[in-house]
């Protein structure tokens, strides 16, 4: 195995796990203020693929990603107002319910409308530019991915940290009631939630099948779990811990299969789940929090 | 004396009634080849009912949201399949891989398979639940959906050819006799969760799901009882996809989806969470009503004129639309948490009549 096959897998590694780790802010952020595993979420990951196929079909690239993101993040919001919002007050496995039904609606809505047959995903040609150096040859993308990646990541972090915005997001995820009192409108704070967290499940799926070249209507589901395992493993709730954690789970996958054992390419994503449930349940950077009777 | 007569007329109505339904399924038995498209949905649905009553013991009783009733599904298939599959063929069924040599001659009857898939389960659950039930709600849900995972990603690996058969699955597995073995076998195992439930164990997980705290502080033990709930369902989990297997007489790894399980949970929940016989009608609807709404994935001309919207895939939106109408408005379900009776069954009448 000469180095440039590993510094080659390595890049593939990092540009999933920045796709990963979109998707994962998304969740850890959903379920910092709802305390819900969103699991539709890897299916409006999936519906973002194919809005960028149906757009890059009337628009150029530069119009459709705009549009992409304007129709994931409208998707996001009618969900959440529909199938989360009237179970407010319910209990949590009632919301966990609806949200795995709208999964299985997404799914069948996908199958129905784009049919079962996997489709082609559109080339953008600045973001397949090929780099060749020595043995190593990258798609603009691989490299865009990490960067981008990063970038929006320490985005979140200033939004959360460092306007009313963030602060809001913080006290309702503190304690909802409370908050309320505070004057605060929760369900505004909840939309806003979802509309970052759509917003960057768009730019993640443009990030992602990018790379892989085909969308079909489950290949949501699996990528969504791995991704919410990536924002356990992070610290959920915590943002910088939901990057690091889609980069771990994008950086073992890669090197999973480039080790010749892809059928486990996902099982591991869950034994390494597991373990970090076992031995640090809060995550990497994650809070201690404490129950209370 | 009043309450004995009642006794014995609920006894006589439910005698009535299972002999209403060994008739019924007699009836199509004597005509099997007539009518193999009813008997199909009864005995698949029969299966998943199983499969759902073992979820709702987990969900609705014990109150752990547990998702990994695919992968008990999984293992179960395997295990009864190459159990049940005669050895003159299993030459042919593994001709890349070649059967492992101690596996190979032995073949047992379908009940002791079915038993014989039970127990490993079960063991195996006691060996996942040791670790996993520490978890709470959603971490749990998330462990056992990636549990069940991992035993689809190995049972379709290609290191254990010489027993799974990896991708290929597995092929030729011997069906049911006749539709009384198939509904037999799962109202034997609904009948044993149920008595299981009305035990004082059961009386136990229901004290962990109200209230895991006080139930503690009454002296259950937690962990046990857990422990306990997740071994029994999946036991029956695992049972149910070795009858999944003998039904479809097949098992790939690929059936075994996380959508499988998803699946389960909608029927416990279409059901009602916590009522056994609400998890038996809800197997029977969405097995039924996906037949049944078939009709929508055909393109239907009226003269020259296309009845819009009509085509493959819709009978499924349709199907999961309602779905999340159930959830949504109705999300106690069809029983809620009660359990069929005859006097639930009158009542509902003579409610009836009194309103008019």
């Amino acid at each position: 195995m000469s180095l440039a096959y590993l510094l080659q897998q390595l890049l593939n590694g990092l540009s999933l796990g920045g796709a990963y780790a979109l998707i994962a802010i998304g969740y850890t952020m959903v379920y910092g203020i709802l305390r819900m595993i969103n699991f539709a979420h890897g299916d409006v990951f999936m519906m973002a693929g194919y809005f960028m196929i149906y757009s890059m079909a009337v628009f150029p690239w530069y119009v459709s990603l705009p549009v992409v993101i304007a129709g994931t993040i409208v998707l996001g919001v009618v969900i959440e107002k529909l199938a989360y919002k009237p179970l407010r007050s319910a209990p949590r496995m009632s919301v966990m319910i609806s949200a795995i039904g709208v999964a299985y609606l997404l799914e069948n809505l996908a199958n129905y409308l784009f049919t079962a047959m996997p489709q082609s995903y559109p080339q953008i040609d600045i973001l397949k530019h090929v780099y060749t150096l020595g043995d190593i040859t990258v798609s603009r993308v691989t490299l865009v991915a990490p960067v981008l990646t990063v970038i929006l990541t320490v985005l979140m972090i200033q939004l959360v940290n460092h306007t009313k915005m963030g602060m809001a997001m913080r006290a309702c995820s503190k304690d909802q009631n409370t908050a309320r009192i505070m004057g605060i409108k929760v369900d505004s704070v909840i939309t806003k939630t979802f509309i970052i967290g759509c917003g960057l499940a768009a730019i993640g799926s443009i990030l992602y099948f990018t790379d892989r070249n085909t969308v079909q209507p489950y290949s949501g589901s699996l990528p969504g779990l791995k991704c919410f395992v990536a924002a356990v493993l992070g610290g959920i709730g915590s943002i910088p811990g939901a990057m690091v954690g889609g980069f771990i789970v994008g950086v073992c996958q890669i090197a999973i299969t480039a080790a010749g054992y892809s059928v486990f390419s996902d099982a591991f994503t869950f034994v390494l789940l597991i373990i970090i449930l076992l031995v640090r349940p809060t995550g990497i950077f994650g809070e201690k929090a404490t129950d209370k009777v | 004396m009043q309450k004995n007569k009642k006794i014995s007329k609920n006894f006589i109505l439910t005698v009535i009634a299972i002999a209403v339904l060994i008739a019924i399924l007699g009836f199509l038995q004597a005509d099997s080849i007539n009518y193999s498209y009813a008997i199909t949905i009864i005995e698949r649905s029969c299966i998943y009912a199983v499969a759902a009553v073992s979820m709702n013991l987990m969900i609705g009783f014990a109150g752990q949201f547990s998702l990994g009733t695919a992968g008990f599904m999984c293992l179960g298939a395997y295990v009864a399949g190459i159990l049940t599959m005669p050895v003159e063929i299993r030459d042919q069924v593994y001709y890349l891989y070649g059967m492992a040599g101690w596996l190979h001659d032995i073949r047992l009857p379908l009940i002791a398979a079915l038993l014989v898939a039970g127990i490993i389960g079960a063991a195996l659950a006691a060996l996942v639940g040791w670790p996993v039930l520490r978890l709470k709600s959603d971490y749990l849900a998330i462990a056992t959906l990636g549990f069940s995972e991992i035993v689809r990603a190995i049972c379709g690996w290609d290191g254990l050819g010489s027993i799974t058969n990896a991708s290929y699955g597995l092929s030729n597995i011997p069906a049911f006799k006749n539709v009384f073995e198939a509904v037999g076998i799962c109202a034997a195992c609904i009948i044993v969760m149920l008595l299981m439930i009305h035990s004082s164990y059961g009386r136990a997980f229901r004290a962990i799901r109200d209230n895991d705290v006080a139930a503690e502080a009454m002296g259950i033990n937690l962990f046990h009882t857990k422990q306990l709930a997740f071994v029994v369902s999946s036991f029956f989990a695992t049972v149910s996809g070795g009858l999944l297997a003998v039904f479809l007489r097949s098992a790939t790894s690929s059936t075994f989806t996380v959508a499988l399980t998803y699946n389960i949970l909608l029927m416990v929940v279409l059901g009602g969470i916590g009522s056994v016989t609400g998890s038996v009608v809800g197997a029977f609807l969405i097995t039924g009503g996906q037949e049944w709404l078939r009709f929508l994935d055909q393109t239907y001309y009226i003269g020259n004129f296309q009845i819009p919207l009509l085509r493959t895939g819709f009978r499924m939106v349709v199907f999961s639309l309602l779905l999340m109408i159930v959830v949504l408005f109705w999300n106690r379900g069809l029983m809620g948490s009660k359990e069929f009776s005859w006097d639930g069954l009158f009542g509902i009448f003579k409610r009836r009549r009194k309103t008019k």
